[in-house]
């Protein structure tokens, strides 16, 4: 046990004070110092890893605002949901499906590389994850763009020059819950990205290993809960019932 | 470790001129980028009064505004923005997170026995976020306004030229700054008890913001995606809200209150929290029903998620939509009247010290009562035709919100003003602020219950020459709301030049946060607590010789 700071002689940043425990960490790696105001490394991870759970939350929650409002219209106009389901590119939207799923696989494989202290393949594993995620907005971006060369972009702009939507009515909502969604989800996606790339570049100076990988997990967490996400996406828009 | 023995007024333990978080370190980035919780809370504390000052002085100029018939000041365009602005101030940047934010952070972490909440650089990203939902206020103020009242009703808040973006972007911040809150405390309260401290040691304020997280991070993201869609809307024109796209605009209420019902919650349960450790503090008693109590703040956080209809009674639902939703809400009051009569049993033959915080307590008594049972009668279908968007409904919500939880706001500010500064105001003073805030606020509001059942219609601009008297006696209690405040923003102001200085225990409390120097060190307690004892025991408390 440490003994309690001494109150005054140190800078206000938490930073200042050095009294935290130390997680001994094998050679070659930099051992981390636990926050100083948990007793152990133990009780600093479950608390972050409970922040994390109680994050992802917030998230499902609000995706759960726009899932439900897709379900309400698609109760209201279900033939607009179906004709607009049938003008979106299945097959690229099942081949991002199999990117993202391959991307959870790799990311937990780069949870497992940390815990064993595996640097160089943790790395490796992340770093594969982040080019799914790259692999994912590339397939994106080319799905949008034929939806662009139609006119079927969102409502103000919304044109639809080819009729494919012409039967139907209020043609232009599916395409704003599709934009809409898919649009929020790839940004969750650059996030997870870029989170990652910040692991990685923490897993370079040696900062995780066995005792200490909580970033990988949390980071991982919010990866799998972005993949989750599409999950739940792809049958919703390219797979209308 | 040494077990936690409460002092009641030595200040033994206490080296005079030890360095506290106030002065342990200086200048402007020690506290721009502090980590410490009692410091993001006096930088919350400042920023929140700070608004409701703002709030309160549109309110005022309503008040004034409204004074004659045809309108005293604005144009009606004006007084559309001066309402809405004077709603968006008190609810999303004072209300919301005044009591978790400002107390909380101070409280909260040091009832624990804890030396920080869980996440120290989240919550100093909660505060920035709510800055940054600040400026953009601002901004909108400066791009036009806003005009849609605070509740952004489409298809109106669709088609205003007033900045509605941004104002939306900036409770979108806020939202996600209450989030983060929320969800620092749940953890903190999971993780960082001290030893001994069970869950059912746990003080009362501890259950009301616990509970009051869970709605916080529940809820507020719902608010976050109908804000964010609000914007899709102007933007690009989603069409989700906008009738003219085949959107339907009472989906956007159904939104709404979703969170804003659960929210009126968030305003209202610390509140409730504040009250029960003010009560038991200053009654030397044990909160009445300790366990009712706390239970009754999950209770009341579970049913709020399933009473949001009963905004829309004249909006369009089913009968039987009407008809569950008016139950349930009748059902909600059972936890909040549990507390009140727990309250008053709490005061019953106690040792009641007429202090301020006690004053404050017992107004909110008062007030919630009243404010609780007009919200019964709301909550009948039949009834709540008649007093739909009346002043019946701006009384009944000043009851609760006003009334209720910014009364027991001061009255925690006033509990823990001596724990935070180390400083104590004059209580004659503050007494006399007290009872002009009481008489002021029935003045201002017990007119509007009047004159909203005979049908007056609230928002207007103008109104009809037989609502005069009424409305002048409001304008009156505003006035003499607006000199109890005054008075109040002065003696506070003044007791922190240490004229008087503050006890260790000014009141006498057993909660941990009394077992600290005040002002409380850096990391909250000398050496780390041991909680070995039930709550509000106060049998160890030494009596005063
Ligand atoms: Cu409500």
């Amino acid at each position: 046990m440490h003994t309690p700071q001494e109150a005054g002689g140190h800078g206000a940043g938490h930073d200042a004070h050095h009294h935290g425990v130390v997680v001994p960490a094998p050679p070659g790696f930099v051992p981390h110092v636990v926050a100083h105001h948990f007793d152990t490394a133990e009780a600093e991870f479950s608390a972050d890893k409970l922040a994390m759970w109680l994050f992802l939350a917030t998230e499902v929650l609000l995706f759960g605002g726009l899932f439900a409002a897709y379900f309400y219209y698609h109760g209201v106009y279900p033939e607009t949901f179906k004709v607009g389901g049938h003008q979106l590119n299945w097959r690229l939207g099942a081949l991002n499906t199999l990117i993202l799923l391959f991307s959870s696989y790799t990311m937990a494989m780069g949870v497992r590389a940390a815990q064993l202290s595996q640097k160089a393949l943790m790395q490796k594993m992340l770093g594969i994850t982040v080019l799914c995620g790259l692999g994912f907005l590339v397939v994106k971006y080319f799905e949008y763009a034929a939806k662009v060369s139609h006119g079927l972009v969102p409502a103000r702009w919304f044109s639809d020059h080819d009729h494919v939507m012409a039967g139907v009515e209020n043609g232009h909502l599916f395409f704003n819950f599709y934009w809409t969604m898919t649009a929020i989800h790839g940004l969750h996606v650059l996030i997870g990205m870029l989170l990652i790339l910040w692991v990685m570049k923490g897993g370079a100076k040696g900062r995780f290993y066995g005792g200490y990988y909580l970033p990988v997990d949390l980071v991982g967490l919010y990866w799998h809960l972005v993949d989750l996400i599409w999950i739940f996406l792809f049958p919703l828009l390219y797979l209308v019932p | 470790m040494t077990t936690y023995v409460p002092v009641a007024e030595t200040e033994a333990r206490q080296e005079p001129g030890a360095p506290h978080y106030l002065n342990v370190t200086h200048g402007f980035r020690s506290w721009a980028l502090t980590l410490d919780h009692k410091r993001i809370g006096l930088m919350y504390l400042i920023g929140t009064v700070a608004s409701f000052l703002i709030g309160g002085l549109l309110a005022l100029l309503i008040r004034v505004h409204l004074w004659k018939p045809e309108g005293a000041i604005f144009d009606p365009e004006l007084y559309n923005q001066v309402f809405t602005l004077h709603g968006v101030f008190m609810v999303f940047f004072f209300i919301i997170p005044a009591i978790p934010a400002a107390l909380g952070n101070f409280v909260l972490p040091m009832m624990l026995g804890a030396k920080d909440v869980a996440l120290p650089r989240l919550n100093l990203a909660s505060f920035y976020l709510w800055l940054c939902g600040l400026v953009l206020a601002t901004i909108a103020i400066i791009f036009g306004g806003v005009d849609t009242g605070w509740t952004f009703y489409t298809p109106y808040s669709i088609q205003t030229p007033t900045a509605v973006i941004w104002m939306g972007l900036g409770i979108f911040m806020v939202g996600f700054s209450s989030i983060f809150t929320g969800l620092n405390f749940v953890v903190t309260t999971h993780k960082l008890r001290a030893p001994g401290l069970t869950w059912f040691r746990m003080p009362l304020f501890i259950w009301a913001v616990y509970s009051t997280s869970l709605l916080q991070i529940l809820a507020t993201p719902v608010l976050g995606i109908t804000l964010l869609l609000l914007v899709f809307e102007r933007v690009y024109g989603i069409g989700i809200f906008d009738p003219k796209m085949g959107g339907d605009p009472v989906l956007f209420q159904h939104f709404f209150w979703f969170y804003s019902h659960p929210a009126v919650y968030i305003m209202i349960l610390p509140a409730m929290g504040v009250i029960s450790e003010v009560i038991s503090v200053h009654c030397r008693k044990p909160v009445f029903g300790y366990r009712m109590v706390a239970f009754s703040s999950l209770a009341i956080a579970v049913i709020s998620f399933l009473v949001w209809g009963h905004h829309m009674f004249t909006s369009g639902q089913s009968e039987w939509a009407m008809m569950a939703f008016s139950f349930l809400t009748f059902f909600v009051g059972i936890p909040s009247a549990i507390k009140e009569f727990n309250w008053v049993a709490t005061v019953w033959q106690g040792s009641v010290a007429l202090t301020t915080p006690m004053l404050y307590a017992l107004v909110f008594l008062i007030i919630f009562a009243i404010g609780g049972l007009t919200g019964i009668f709301l909550a009948t279908l039949s009834v709540n035709i008649h007093l739909h968007m009346t002043y019946y409904v701006v009384a009944h919500f000043h009851y609760v919100m006003m009334g209720s939880t910014a009364i027991a706001f001061f009255a925690g500010v006033h509990h823990w003003w001596p724990k935070m500064f180390g400083v104590m105001y004059s209580e004659a003073w503050a007494k006399l602020s007290c009872l002009l805030i009481f008489v002021g606020f029935n003045l201002t509001f017990l007119p509007q219950f009047i004159m909203g059942s005979q049908g007056q219609i609230r928002r207007y601009a103008t109104y009809l020459e037989r609502w005069t008297p009424y409305h002048q006696a409001s304008t009156v209690g505003a006035v003499i709301l607006g000199v109890g405040f005054a008075i109040m923003v002065a003696y506070l102001l003044h007791s922190l030049l240490g004229v008087r200085k503050a006890r260790r225990n000014e009141w006498g409390g057993v909660t941990l946060e009394w077992d600290s120097p005040s002002p409380p060190p850096l990391e909250n307690f000398e050496r780390p607590p041991v909680v070995t004892r039930e709550v509000y025991d106060y049998s160890v408390l030494n009596p005063k010789s």
